[in-house]
Formats: C-alpha cells, structure tokens, sequence
C-alpha cells in the first residue's frame, strides 16, 4: 500500500479527492442531514395539500431531498461534486428500495401466517376437512421424507463429482462435466419435474405421480448446487497438504478420505446445508411428479403425496367453499417454509463457524 | 500416478493401484452419471414431446397447430423475464456498488447477507407476496399510469382492477432475480485491483468518477454475466408467475391490463395436473422450448463470466 491510497469505502460522505476540486467551495459534514431533514418537513406539508401516509412522505422527502441536495451541492461545490453526491443518493436509494420487498414480505407471511401456527396444523391433515381446523401433518412429513430421499440421492454424487473434478478430472472429460453442471444449474425447476415425470411415465405408465419421481427432479436441481459448492470448498484445501501425505507414503484415496476431506468438511456441510435450503421450498417440480392429497401417504414409492409448497400452492389457489380457513393454512404454510429456510441458513452459517478447520488462513 | 518407481515393493503397489481405483472408478462414475441425467432431461424431453409434434395441428389445445400454442407462451414468457430484467439489473448494480463502495466494511458484510437472504425465499412465498401485498398496492398506480401515459401501447389499458398484470410479474420476479445479479456483480466489484482505485482517486476523481473509469469498465463483463444468469431464472420461474399473472392467452404489450399472455412455465403448472394424453406432451414440447432458450441463455451467460475470468486471471 502506498501512502496516497485512499479507503475503498470513506466513511466521510464528503472526502476530499483533489486540490483542485478545494479551490470551490465545501458543504459541511452535517450539510446532507439538514437537507433531508428540511425535505422531509417539506413532505409533510406536501402530503396535507394532498393525501398523508406513509408510503408518499418518504417517496416526497427521497426525490425531493435527492434534487435539493444536488442543486445546493452544484451551486456550491461545483458540477463534479454535484454529480458525485447526486449517485450516493441515488445508491442509497436503491439499496433501501430493495429491502422495501424483503420486509414487507417477512411482515406480510408472517402477520398472515401467525394465525394458524398452533398444535392442530402439526398434527392432523386435511382428511374430512372442509372448513375450519386441519393442518399440514402429511405435507409436512411428505416435505421430510422427499427431501430426505433427495439428499440420499445427490449428496453422494454430488460430492464425489466435486472429488473427481478437483482431485482426479484432466482433459475434456473434466470440461465437459464443468459446462455441464453450470448447464445444470440453469434448468428451470418446472423442466426438472416434467423429466422426472417422463422418466417415471415410461417405466410406469401415463399419469404417475410418485414421491421418488419428486425426488429425482429435486435431485437434477440440488446436485449441480452440490457440485459447486463443493468444488469450490476443495480447492481451498493446500496442495502442501496433500503432498505431505503423498510423502509419508498414504495412497491418494487415503490422503482425500483422511486429509482432503476432513481439512474441507466445514464447507462442505454449509454447502450441503444450503443446497438443501435451495430445494425445500421448491414447488413447480414437484406439482408435476408428486401431486397433492388430503390423506397422509408416508410410502414414497406409491401414490401422491402432499408436501408444503404444493400444500400451500393449492390451499391458496383452490380454497374450497368457506374460503378464508384455507387461506390461513397457505399462509401458514408458507411461514413454517421460511422458517425452515432461515433455520437451514443459520445452520449452514454455524457450521462453518464450529467445524472450519483450526489452523485458519 | 499409475506407473511405479522401481524401489516401491509391487505388493504394495498393487494394493494401492486398487484401492485408488476403486475410489477414481466412482468418482469419475459419478461425474459421468452428470453427464448421463442432463442427455436424460433432453432425451425424455424429446420423446415426450414427439406426439405433439407429429399430432394433427387440429388436435392440439386451441386448435392452431404446436407452434400456435407455444408461440404466445414464449413471447409471454420473454416478456416477463426482460421485464424483470430491466427493473432488476440498475437496482442489482446500485446495491453492489453500496455494499462494496459505499457501506462501511463491518456493515457490507450484514447487508450482504441480507440481499442473499433474498435470494433464500422460496418462489411460491414470492407468488403469496406478489398477489397479496403488491398486487393491490400497485392498482392505483396503474390507474395513473393509464389516465396519464395511456398513449403509450404499454399502459394502453383497461387497468387491471386486481393489480395482477404482467408488470406486477415483472416486479415480483425483478426482486426474485435482484440477489442472483447482485451478488454476481458484487464479486466482481471486490476484484477491482486497487491500483485502479487508487490512480482514479490520486487523479482527483470523486468516488462516482473512480466507479466509472475504474469499476464499472472492469466489472462490465460480470455485470453482463450476472445479469443474463438472471434472465436465465426469470425465464424458468414458475409458481409465481402462475400465482399472480391473470391470464387469458394472446399476444399483448398491454403491461397494466388484467389480459395477459401466460408464461411457458406457469402455463405448464396450471394445465399439467389436469391434463393427460396429447395435452400433456404439448405441454412437454412447450417445456423443451423453455429448455432450449434457458440452456442457450446461460450458455452465453457463463461464457461472458468466464471469458472475464480468464482475461483477469481470476477465480470465477
């Protein structure tokens, strides 16, 4: 690092960059709350000529902030430094608009969602349910159980592909299979079910609707996350490690099973961990390859099954005569979707935290 | 590492040539098996969708023909996914640039999880949201959009009464694919050498002209990337689309009306539990096109990454 360079990230809003930008004028530091603040006064006025709520007054106070700090800014310190805070502004705005979706979604699933999320919706199903009660058992069970086989299914593939790819892949073969798992990861997760549909059509006739099948086409999504994932983490590992083994005369099996993998097994379970959270909430694959049903069908190599998106999906789109105790149910459902999303986030981030190897980097 | 040195005794090296075979035997085997599904998802696809393209254009569902069908479908659905595109991809670089530019450092790494925690939700939790909270919020403005821009053919009109209009789509799935195109561009951001940096600032840039002569042209490609990575999902995406898109077929640039074309993939949610025989492989068929326009879409998305990757000599 020489001595001019400067933070990536200043946290003073108005640094200064060069001599010749000194020559005008500065605003002081305090300079952009005072605008906003005054916009903000502003806002309120405007909102009484019209109409006041919440939503309008910071949409009034941001644009009219943003336009009255970049018209003082160029009267002051000139075009350059005008444009400069006129971007901060608009990058603010922008990151705080983007949370506007993710509060109102969490706020709005789980306002909604609060009001069913009793003992009845985790231990009965939907058998002779036409109106109030009922619950989730069997979707709930039928989510365990297909992703349960899907992790049977892709976490050792996906994982060994990760091996050959970093410890044994050369030439073409090995490029090819790189392409083909970034190929993997674009497939559109309804394109995922209808293979499993047709691979199971065949073997079963038209019209099957199996948990395995649903299991198969959450699998073609999960394992190229797996792949990644995982390939990733392994390269991290020290090739002074492996040679090191190599050394002391350990096969190279030996040297990936005892060293590779133990040395990598923190990232490896965060990465299996969200994968996992990547295909719980999937639904379009499994409307097509499980289906839905009232009764609880815990065998998933026989029959529908129900699981919670495609629970939640129906219960929302097909309500039923009283409609508003279904309703409930969808939204239900989808809260205990987002909790066990976050919860396998949060299991993924402790899991890097309590088994990274120790030594550190 | 098949070839033994002389001094090694051969028993062992035999027993080591095993068990390492058995171990490459699998691993390759698994890495194949990768290979195998992914000519599977195009080789079932295609038988699948054979009927349908042999079958009588009368006897499919609406009467003109397979390409009668899917061609409205494809234009809803790359409709939707540009839509969505150019909402998402100014907002996508905006929050990337705050979180690597502007965000202090301990800050950046929080609002970096809290954009990926957009990126965890599931799509149908999407589609609740979209119908529920947005839907409704967005009617008066598609009123005003109507009186006021009305002249344009987009918001020619009627307004949709329920707000559930292929602009709302295009919102819903803006913010589905914000995090993918975001966390895309953020990487490259960070990868910026901070020589560059350094020289624009030396030079008395202010942090907006440092980020447009040192960031943005470094970062363009993976921009691009990102951006078409997310088109590539917005394409695919399906439950919520099929939740809040009110639909009635035909081709329409009407964004704010209550008639919409459907997408491919909503459109096969909707129809396929009911459907059985002929309709379910033109429903095949209509997915094998929504295969083939993802798989070129990320194609050229992963080769733009890559291609920056190689020329920067840095890990993608």
């Amino acid at each position: 690092m020489t001595p001019t360079s400067a933070p990536p990230a200043p946290t003073s809003a108005a640094s200064p960059a060069a001599t010749a930008l000194q020559a005008r004028g500065r605003l002081p530091r305090w300079a952009p709350a005072a605008v906003f603040a005054g916009a903000a006064v502003l806002a309120v006025l405007l909102g009484l000529l019209t109409t006041l709520n919440p939503v309008t007054f910071v949409l009034y106070t941001v644009v009219l902030g943003t336009f009255a700090l970049w018209g003082t800014a160029r009267r002051v310190e000139g075009a350059r430094k005008a444009t400069d805070r006129l971007v901060t502004c608009l990058v603010l705005g922008a990151f705080g608009l983007t949370l506007v979706p993710l509060v109102s979604l969490l706020y709005e699933v789980v306002r909604r969602g609060i009001a069913r999320l009793d003992a009845t919706f985790f231990n009965s199903s939907l058998v002779g349910i036409l109106g109030e009660g009922g619950g989730a058992y069997h979707a709930i069970f039928g989510t365990l159980i297909i992703t349960g086989l899907t992790i049977v299914i892709s976490v050792p593939i996906g994982l060994l592909t990760a091996i050959y790819l970093v410890e044994y892949g050369t030439g073409r073969l090995k490029k090819a299979i790189t392409f083909l798992v970034d190929v993997m990861t674009g497939i559109p997760s309804i394109v995922a079910g209808l293979f499993a549909y047709a691979l199971f059509a065949m073997f079963f006739g038209p019209g099957v609707r199996m948990g395995l099948a649903g299991a198969v086409a959450l699998s073609v999504l999960m394992i190229p996350v797996v792949v990644r994932s995982a390939e990733e983490v392994l390269k991290l590992v020290p090739t002074e490690l492996r040679e090191a083994s190599y050394a002391l005369g350990v096969p190279k099996w030996r040297t990936i099973v005892k060293i590779v993998i133990p040395t990598a097994i923190a990232g490896l379970g965060t990465g299996v961990t969200l994968a996992i959270a990547r295909i719980i909430g999937e639904t379009a694959p499994l409307l097509v390859t499980v289906g839905i049903t009232n009764a609880t069908n815990l065998n998933p190599f026989d029959g529908r099954m129900a699981t919670l998106p495609v629970f939640a999906y129906y219960q929302l789109t097909q309500p039923g005569v009283p409609p508003e105790f279904a309703i409930d149910r969808a939204w239900t459902a989808a809260l205990v979707l987002i909790i066990l999303v976050m919860a396998l986030n949060v299991v993924a981030r402790l899991i890097s935290r309590f088994f990274a190897p120790k030594t550190g980097r | 590492m098949t070839t033994t040195s002389p001094t090694d005794s051969p028993r062992q090296g035999a027993v080591r040539r095993l068990g390492d075979r058995v171990f490459s035997g699998t691993s390759r085997g698994a890495g194949i098996l990768i290979l195998l599904i992914l000519a599977g998802v195009a080789v079932f696809l295609v038988v699948q969708a054979v009927p349908a393209v042999t079958a009588d254009p009368q006897a499919i569902d609406g009467g003109r023909g397979l390409l009668g069908y899917v061609a409205p479908l494809l234009f809803g659905t790359v409709l939707a996914a540009v839509l969505a595109l150019l909402i998402a991809t100014p907002l996508a670089v905006a929050v990337a640039l705050f979180v690597t530019h502007y965000a202090s450092r301990r800050l950046a790494q929080g609002l970096g999880y809290v954009v990926d925690l957009l990126a965890a939700i599931p799509s149908i939790v999407y589609g609740f949201w979209g119908i529920a909270w947005l839907a409704p919020r967005l009617t008066p403005f598609y009123g005003w959009l109507e009186q006021y821009l009305g002249f344009l053919p987009f918001f020619a009109g009627p307004a949709s009464a329920t707000g559930r209009t292929m602009l709302t789509v295009g919102l819903v799935l803006a913010v589905m694919i914000l995090p993918i195109i975001s966390a895309i561009a953020r990487e490259v951001f960070l990868q910026v050498p901070a020589l560059h940096r350094e020289a624009a600032l030396a030079l008395g840039a202010t942090r907006w002209e440092m980020i447009r002569i040192a960031v943005l042209p470094y970062g363009r490609s993976g921009i691009i990337g990102g951006a078409m990575l997310g088109l590539g999902r917005a394409l695919g995406e399906t439950l919520a689309v099929a939740i809040v898109l009110s639909v009635s077929g035909g081709i329409s640039f009407n964004l704010i009306s209550s008639s919409n074309p459907s997408t491919i993939a909503a459109n096969i949610a909707l129809q396929f539990p009911e459907s059985s025989g002929l309709k379910i492989n033109t429903l095949v068929a209509s997915g094998l096109a929504l295969f083939i326009v993802t798989l070129a879409v990320n194609v050229l998305a992963r080769a733009v990454v890559n291609r920056r990757a190689e020329f920067s000599g840095a890990r993608s």
